[in-house]
Parts: C-alpha cells; structure tokens; sequence
C-alpha cells in the first residue's frame, strides 16, 4: 500500500481522477472557487517543496515570485494589451531571472540567515508592487482582463477550477520527473549532505540556484493562475509576507519532502479557515492558531506520518 | 619509477596557531596503496580535507595527474578523478543505500534539466544504467542485499562499505579513504580489504588512513607516519615498522597490542 | 548640514528602537538557537497595552508598568505552549512556529484592539529642542536614555550576576550546561521572559514618536534581525551597535535617496554583511569541520 501510494504513476492517475470526480460533489460554484484556490496553490506549494522538502533550502518569500506572476498578467494585459497567456509566459519568464539573479547570493546562506534574507526578499518585492502604483494600482490592487481563448471569456470558476487542476497535473508530473532523475539526486544529496555531494561532483550552488529558478516559475504561474481567477489582486493578497509563510506551512504541514504532502498541505491551509473563520476579523487569529498548532502536533506533516503508520507504525 | 597520481609539496596549515598539518609531502603512484598513519589528532584527516579541497592550505601545493589543483574546490577535482570517504559518515540518509551510490554518478550523467523534468527516454535509459551500475557496486561490497533500505537504518559498518562504494560510483583515478575500517567487525574488515586490493589492482591509486595496524602492514605498498601535523617516517611498512621513532613516537601513544598484531 | 544632523537624531531614536529589538532577538538565541520572529509582537503589546489603559483610564506609569508585565506574560506563554513542546524540531519548524505566533499575536492584538493608529502623550512635551539648526523630540531624548539605561542593565546582568553566568554557559554549550546542574529550561524561560520585558519597554518608549498598530511588529522583527546579524549573531554588543547603524542606515537613506523604499535598506544590510563579513562586525568567525 504505501509502496502503491509512492509510485509515480499511481499519484498521478489518483490525482487525476480526484480532480475529475471531486465537481461532482460540489454543491454550488463557491466550492469550485475554494477548489481552484486549492489548485493554484498547491501548484506553488509542488514546487516549493522542491525546493526546501527536496533541496532542503527554506524560502520564506516565495510570495513574491506569485506577485511577479500575477502582476505580469494584470500589468501586461492592462498596460501593454498583451496576450493573457503571453503575459503569463513572460511573467514566468521574469520570476526566473529574478530568482536566478536573487538566488546566486542569497543560496550561499544557511539556515535562519537564508530564512531572513528570502523573507526580505519577499517583502522587497511586496514593496515595489504597492510603491509604484503607476503600474500596480497601490495597495489597493489592479484589475485584471478576462482571459479570452480563440473568442471564449474564461471566467466562471468552475472553468477556471478545470484548468488549474490541468495545470497542477502537469506541475506534479514534471516534479515526479525531477525527482526520479540525476538532478532530482542531487537536490536530495544536497539536503542531507553538502559536502559529501561536492565530493561526488556535484556543483552544489549551481543546483540550489536551478531548483530556486523552477520553484519561482512554478510559483509565478500559480500568481498569474491567481490573477485570472481572481480578476482583481493586491500585493498584499499576493505577493505579502502572509502569502509567505502559508506557501511554507503548506510545504511543512503536508509533509516535507513528498509530492502528494504539498497538495494535501495546500487543501488543509485553504479549506480549513475557510470552514473555520466566520468572522472576517479572526483570519490572522485562526492562521497563527492553526500554523502554531500543526507545526508542534505535526512537526513531520500529514502525509509522511500517515505513510509511517500505514507501514505498521514503524519508523 | 612511473609517473605519480598524486603530489603535495610542503602541504601546511594551521588552525587558531596551532599546526595542524606542516609542510607534508608525498607523492602516490596509480594502482599502489600509500597508506598515512599516526596518533589522533596527527592531521591525517586534515591532510585528506587539504587535498580533496574541503580546505584551503595556508602554503605547499597540490598535484593531480601533473596538473596543479591547489583550491580547487572539491567539486571540480571529482571531475579529473580524486574522490574520498570520510572518517565521520557523511551519507545521505534520507535517501537508499542505491540512491547514495547513484549520486556517485553524477559526473558521467548528463545534466539537462529540461530532459529530467519531461523524463525523456534518453534519461531513463541513463537512470536504469546508472542503477544497475551502482548495484554492482553494492554487490561489490557486500550491501546488494540492503539496496533499497533507507541509508539512514543501516549499520555503522554497513554505512561505512556504502561511502566506498559510492566513492567508486565516480570512477575515481584516486581513491582517499579515511579510516574505512573502524567500527566494522572482522569480516567487514576482511571484506573492505578485498575491496581496496581490488580497486588498486584496477590501476587507481589508493591513499588510506587507517588505525588497523595489521590491514595497513598487509596491505600497503608505502607508509607514511605523521606526527603533529610533520611527516615522521615514510617508507615501505617493513622499514616503518622497524623504525625506532615509530615505535616510540607512535606505536608507544598507541599501544603494545597493535604493535603485536602488527 | 543642519538637515544631517536631523538625520542622524532620527536615525539614533529609531537605531535605539532596533537595538532593543536585536538584544532581545540575541537573548533568546544565544539561550535557545531560536530565532523568534514574534519579537516585534512585544514591542507592538507594550505600546498598544499601554494604549489602551491608558485609554481605560489608567495613570501613565501604572500602565506602562501592567503593560510590560502583560508582555512578559506573553513571552512566557510562548515559550511554554509553542517553543519547549517543540523542542528537537527541525530549524525550519521552530521558525514557522514563531512566525505562527507573531500571525497570532497579531491577530489577537487586532480583536481584542483595532486596526487603527495610535500614540500616547510624549512624556515631557512635544515642544522639539532645537540644536545646531536641528529640532529634537524630548521623547527621543528619553528614547535614547531608556534604551541605554536598559543595554547597562542587560550587561550588568550578564557579567556580575550568578545569573548571567548561568546564561553564558547555556549559550556556550547547553549539554555542558545541563550536565553541571544548570535548569537549562528554566534560563531559556527566563530569556523569553526577558526579551518580551526589553521588547515591551520599547514599544512604550517609541509609540508617542512613530505611533503604534496591532502589525507593526513584523518589520521590527526582520529590522532587528538585520541589526543583530550586522553586528554578529549572538553578540550582545554587536546587536547594540547593529541597532544603531541600521536606524542611522535607514534615515540618511531616507532622507538622501528615497522615502519610499526606506524598509528595503534593512534588506539590503542583510545581504551586504553576509556578502562582505558574514560573521558581522562582532561575530567570531568559524570553519565547518568534517
Ligand atoms: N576545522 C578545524 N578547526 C580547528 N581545528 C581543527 C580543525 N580541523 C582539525 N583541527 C585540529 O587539527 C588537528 C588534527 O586533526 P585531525 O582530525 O586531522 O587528526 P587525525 O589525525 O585525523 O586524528 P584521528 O586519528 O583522531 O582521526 C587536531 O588538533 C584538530 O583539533
Ligand atoms: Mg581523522
């Protein structure tokens, strides 16, 4: 059983056929809203656990990849009247400059100095996008146009439920690819030892920065995914210290280091305040209870502890 | 006298004023065994740390293949062919015991990461070399049986093996070896043994730190004896054995019962 | 010139105000290796508390002192109920969790609060002292003398008392501390106790000058950082010194490079120190050993 539930093709086969059935439940468009919220992002948090489940390197601005996403689309298709989807390919295309130019320096650091620098990184990039409101709107946030396909308006969730979950498919494939390769080796050897990885040739910074890069791109494509659900985004909204961390709690919550782990931690973080906030005020409230909580009750995540229980209990 | 792998020159460095390894050199031949030996804290493990490039040396150079590698960081000299074990276990050991040895490949596998995330055909066929090449390695060394247990559940003495055996995954030209038979029982021993003869006879060349006396004297085709970070004695191990400044120096701090065993 | 000088008084308050929030960032790490992101929570509970009794009705000092003893207790709870439950985490975890309970006391502070601005009256007028073309608050004046006379205490503390000693050696080497019969936990404790007591007296010395909300505590926590890693993680006077070069940084960028992005120049410090001495201007620098 749990041999089946780490084989790859079984996680994609599962998760295919959960998105495909899961419509059938929902009562109203509401659920199909939360679902592609659940989508996009767990979509960032797949390739954020690359990065820290896998490489073992803590980001705790990974917000700010979503906001250059999201800002891309808004600001491409306000501003330049491009394409959404061009917008969104450009915006991927920026998230990965940044974080190839960010990266260099700021993957050198360990620990909580890594954990620092990301975070002020972070909250450089929410920054500019409330400063400049020329382009951005401010902290109040922009508009951004419908996407439009060979004449169909894609607006309503459940469409755009379906194509975040296409989406999500395709990020946790290409992730499960990664990790069954050489580079997917490496980023694991690096985690458990830097040195012994070096020894064994591998070019230690130059893969921190390629995995830091595609953990941006996935991050940003979820921002831009964001953006058109939304049809309206803020920097705080998207790119803000608070995105942050939830990305983070996603990744430690569902189980460092497991595919399946970043959607489940992704499903519970968004769902479970939903269900659990009925009154506006108490959103940050129920979040710091919420990631306190299942940081000290389950400091391995969800999916992980389960797996080890499945084996018989075994650790 | 053939051509050697290997060269430091006056190799030296000090921590915090204190000499830990002072101006050593030595020079290794392919497909022979240069064993180094002497009490704790000598600056075997630091010589290694100098020449695999964990550690910059304050002054001397380092040679590999007639080329000077001085500071060149670990990673590049894995590419011209040195690699090494560590006297503290440094394993991966959240992956499996074939994984560790499938990171040893890493230099002959090809490094697109376009092809790893679309897992093109050409990469999986890599991947499946790369297996079966690291499971003949574990097979080497008495591990196929533990081949896909997690690294982390294994024996000391088995986590020992798999360092070799990953080290070997590289196709070293120079293999350092940091005191692979500590911890391991006699037959481990016996078959760590079997192993560096094995890997010598191939051509490479071996450079092994090790405190059993009676591998070392069997074994080793020249012996180095540092003390406080100087080289005391080096010679063939009938000459280091019967030296008297090892016999005081070393083997006195030591202890008789090696000396015995030897 | 006079504009300079207006620049370094402003930059000497805050730099005060990071300088306290840094000393308290190193008590905790130095007793823990935790690095708590809630620190900036304790400036924000001092001031607001004060706020409110005041508010209620309370004298000034009386409230102060409720507030600072409200804080404590927080820092407290906080050790107690989500960092020793989670002791032998990985690094990563223990962060979430402070930044889990910064996310709550914030969230806290905002229902039992609001979400407004608020000040409190500056204790001796806000009448400024002019000095040489440069005007002064007297509050920056008490800023400055609180700050100092709180850095004098924490060092009396840390080098003349039996206490102190206790807290060296768990920072030194925490198994060798526990194993000569030091209560590791309860001088762990005891630092959380501190810091929120150091963070709280901040918050109420500051907010007559930059006001106080239920968030400011976020970018206090990442300034402070920036203050103690510039002046060496782990060093008391590095942290002092830290402090004050980064409010210094930060208000001649402000007011000779732009306004707008003054938050960014913490940011940048991070990076410039770990670029050109990661171990700051005080740490001691070390080699991994294999
Ligand atoms: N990174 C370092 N920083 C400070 N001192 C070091 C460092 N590495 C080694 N030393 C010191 O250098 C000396 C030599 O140590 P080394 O580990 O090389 O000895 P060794 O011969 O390998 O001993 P053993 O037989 O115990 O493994 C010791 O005094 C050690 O404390
Ligand atoms: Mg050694």
């Amino acid at each position: 059983m749990a041999r089946l539930a780490s084989s790859r093709w079984s996680i994609v086969l599962g998760l295919a056929i959960v998105i495909a059935a899961l419509p059938f439940l929902f009562p109203s468009n509401y659920y199909f809203r939360v679902a592609a919220i659940v989508n996009i992002f767990a979509l960032a948090v797949v390739g954020l656990n690359l990065l820290m489940g896998y490489a073992g390197q803590v980001s705790l601005g990974h917000a700010g990849f979503m906001g250059i996403g999201a800002y891309s689309v808004a600001i491409g298709s306000a501003h330049f009247k491009l394409h959404g989807l061009l917008a969104m390919l450009i915006g991927a295309a920026l998230a990965g400059l940044v974080a190839f130019l960010v990266g260099r320096p700021i993957l050198r650091l360990k620990g909580h100095y890594l954990a620092v620098a990301t975070l002020g990184f972070g909250l450089l990039i929410s920054m500019a996008l409330a400063n400049e409101a020329a382009w951005t709107g401010g902290p109040d946030g922009m508009g951004v146009p419908r996407l439009e396909i060979l004449g169909y308006r894609l607006r309503g969730p459940d469409t755009w439920y379906y194509i975040s979950g296409g989406a999500l498919l395709i990020g946790v494939i290409l992730a499960l690819n990664l990790i069954e390769s050489p580079t997917g080796r490496a980023m694991r050897a690096i985690h458990d030892s830097e040195i012994a990885s070096r020894v064994a040739g591998i070019d230690v910074a130059a893969y921190k920065l390629r995995i830091f890069v595609l953990s941006a791109i996935y991050a940003s494509v979820a921002g831009s995914l964001m953006a058109f659900l939304n049809g309206h985004i803020t920097p705080d909204g998207t790119a803000g210290f608070l995105r942050s961390v939830e990305l983070v709690t996603m990744v430690v919550l569902g189980g460092m280091g497991s595919v399946v782990g970043a959607i489940v931690g992704a499903a519970v973080l968004v769902i479970l305040p939903q269900a659990l906030t009925i009154f506006h005020d108490y959103e940050h409230l129920m979040l710091g209870l919420i990631i306190m909580v299942s940081m000290i009750l389950l400091p391995r995540g969800i999916v992980p502890s389960l797996l080890a229980r499945l084996r018989g209990g075994g650790a | 006298m053939s051509f050697p792998l290997l060269e430091t020159d006056n190799l030296s460095i000090a921590f915090g004023g204190i000499k830990a390894v002072d101006s050593v050199s030595l020079t290794v031949q392919p497909g022979k065994i240069h064993s180094i030996i002497g009490p704790n804290g000598a600056g075997k493990t630091t010589l290694f740390n100098l020449i695999s490039g964990l550690y910059q040396p304050s002054s001397g150079r380092v040679k590999l293949g007639g080329e000077d590698v001085t500071g060149l960081p670990p990673e590049q000299l894995a590419r011209r062919g040195l690699s090494r074990s560590f006297q503290n276990l440094q394993i991966f050991f959240r992956m499996s015991a074939c994984d560790n040895v499938m990171v040893g490949r890493h230099r002959h596998e090809k490094t697109s990461m376009l092809g790893h995330l679309f897992a093109l055909p050409s990469v999986r066929a890599e991947n499946a070399r790369s297996r079966d090449l690291a499971m003949g390695l574990l097979e080497r060394v008495g591990l196929a049986g533990v081949a896909n247990k997690e690294a982390g559940s294994l024996s000391y003495g088995a986590l020992k093996r798999l360092e070799i055996a990953r080290a070997l995954a590289t196709e070293p030209r120079i293999l350092l070896l940091d005191e692979p038979a500590a911890g391991c029982n006699a037959i481990e021993t016996e078959e760590i043994d079997r192993v560096i003869h094995d890997v010598a006879k191939s051509g490479i060349a071996v450079l092994l730190v090790e405190h059993d006396m009676r591998l070392v004297m069997r074994i080793s085709d020249h012996v180095l004896v540092l003390e406080r970070g100087k080289s005391l004695v080096s010679g063939t191990p009938e000459t280091v054995r019967n030296d008297p400044r090892v016999i005081t120096a070393y083997l006195g701090t030591f202890g008789t019962e090696e000396a015995n065993r030897a | 010139m006079p504009e300079l000088l207006q620049f370094a008084f402003s930059g000497l308050t805050v730099g005060a105000v990071y300088a306290l929030v840094a000393l308290g960032f190193t008590l905790i790490y130095n007793a823990s290796d935790v690095v708590n992101f809630a620190q900036g929570e304790f400036v924000m509970l001092g001031g607001m508390v004060t706020v409110f009794l005041h508010l209620a009705g309370v004298p000034l000092p009386i409230a102060a002192a409720l507030a600072i003893f409200a804080t404590v207790l927080v820092g407290l709870a906080l050790y107690a109920f989500a960092i020793d439950p989670a002791r032998g985490s990985s690094a990563v975890t223990v962060i979430i969790i402070t930044i889990g309970a910064s996310i709550f006391l914030r969230g806290v502070a905002q229902v039992i609060f609001d979400k407004r601005f608020h000040a409190l009256p500056h204790w001796f007028g806000s009448e400024p002292i002019r000095f040489g073309g440069a005007a002064i608050l007297p509050q920056s004046l008490v800023v400055l003398a609180g700050a100092a006379i709180i850095v004098a205490l924490i060092f009396v503390i840390i080098d003349r008392t039996i206490l102190g000693r206790a807290i060296l050696a768990t920072a030194a080497n925490r198994l060798a501390a526990r194993l000569v019969g030091i209560p590791v936990r309860k001088i762990v404790a005891l630092s959380f106790a501190l810091s929120a007591a150091i963070g709280a007296v901040a918050g109420i010395l500051v907010t007559p000058i930059t006001l106080t909300s239920y968030d400011v505590g976020t970018l206090l926590a990442l300034k402070g950082f920036a203050a103690a890693m510039l002046g060496g993680m782990g060093s008391a006077v590095g942290a002092v010194v830290g402090g004050i070069l980064l409010g210094l940084a930060e208000s001649f960028g402000a007011g000779l490079i732009s306004s707008k992005y003054k938050d960014a120049i913490a940011f940048l410090i991070i990076l410039a120190t770990l670029f050109l001495r990661p171990q700051g201007l005080f740490g001691k620098k070390s080699v991994e050993r294999v």
